[in-house]
């Protein structure tokens, strides 16, 4: 099954609120390696001028991916995962995402090219505050295989 | 509420007028094993199974488990923002994939990072910190850039 080219333009609904738990950050902080104290403790994240514990930069693919399922998730859309590499990722920071934030991600599906069997995803994830302030842009492409793509 | 402790109080950040285009700012060498991909795909939501299911890994065409590449670029933000001293100073931050780092067991892989200063924006108050990112001698990453907001 190919990609359908007609989701290209797409843009999804607001997804539900996602709230950023202190201990979520300090999991993925462990996780990528980031031992700054800004991650754990409030204090140290007050000091630099932030309001609670501060994200890692790319803490926003969490948000992101939530909102992405609704896209690669959709049998219609025809994106098998057994077939899919992630080609790039971008986040743009409007501010820092730290605890307690309460977040709202509006998907757009920005392109889908099909080339020699290759189909390019690319979506767009706003994230916002509840009152609609932006916090984050993250721009993703994931290039899909075609069936008649042989694995490499 | 936490107390004040020695780690709260701001530590030397560096300053956009003592970089310069091209100097090296940070370096490190990231092991990644079994254990590490696991903890990442429970802290990001990430269960894809290539990153820690050998057999379904190679049906799919893979040489065996191989990193998430939100990992590797997560670990590499990780040395830019040790060096800027600010999680947060990150301002934009992107990435192509370019090669899968495979993850052997038992064992680990090491993925390098070098970070040099590849533009400065005194107006903006930012500097752009390429990436070169290597695992085996073969770059993982490319157009990997941050640009970072300093004072």
């Amino acid at each position: 099954m190919a990609v359908d080219p007609g989701y290209a333009g797409r843009v999804y609904p607001p997804t539900a609120p996602y709230e950023v738990g202190r201990e979520a950050l300090r999991e993925f902080a462990e996780a990528v390696g980031s031992a700054h104290p800004a991650h754990v403790d409030a204090a140290a994240a007050r000091a630099l001028g932030h309001p609670d514990v501060v994200a890692p930069p790319t803490y926003a693919v969490v948000v992101a991916q939530r909102a992405e399922a609704q896209l690669v998730q959709d049998p219609a859309a025809g994106i098998d995962f057994s077939r899919v590499v992630h080609a790039d990722e971008r986040f743009t920071h409007h501010r820092p995402i730290h605890a307690g934030d309460r977040l709202v991600t509006v998907l757009h599906v920005d392109a889908i090219t099909t080339r020699a069997g290759l189909s390019m995803v690319s979506t767009r994830c706003e994230i916002a505050d509840e009152a609609g302030e932006p916090v984050a842009t993250v721009r993703s492409t994931l290039a899909v295989r075609g069936d008649e793509g042989a694995p490499a | 509420m936490s107390a004040p402790t020695p780690a709260a109080v701001p530590v030397g950040r560096p300053a956009l007028d003592d970089l310069v285009v091209g100097q090296e700012v940070a370096r490190a060498t990231v092991d990644v094993d079994r254990a590490r991909l696991v903890h990442y795909a429970a802290a990001s939501g990430d269960r894809n199974p290539i990153h820690w299911n050998e057999r379904f890994a190679r049906e799919v065409g893979l040489p065996g488990v191989i990193a998430h590449g939100m990992w590797t670029m997560g670990a590499a933000a990780s040395v830019v923002t040790a060096w800027a001293g600010d999680p947060g100073a990150v301002v934009d931050y992107g990435v192509r994939f370019t090669r899968p780092v495979p993850v052997p067991d038992p064992g680990a892989a090491q993925v390098e990072v070098v970070a040099t200063v590849g533009a400065l924006d005194a107006d903006a108050g930012t500097a752009r910190v390429d990436l070169t990112v290597t695992a085996e001698g073969q770059r993982v990453l490319g157009k990997a850039q941050a640009v970072v907001r300093l004072r």
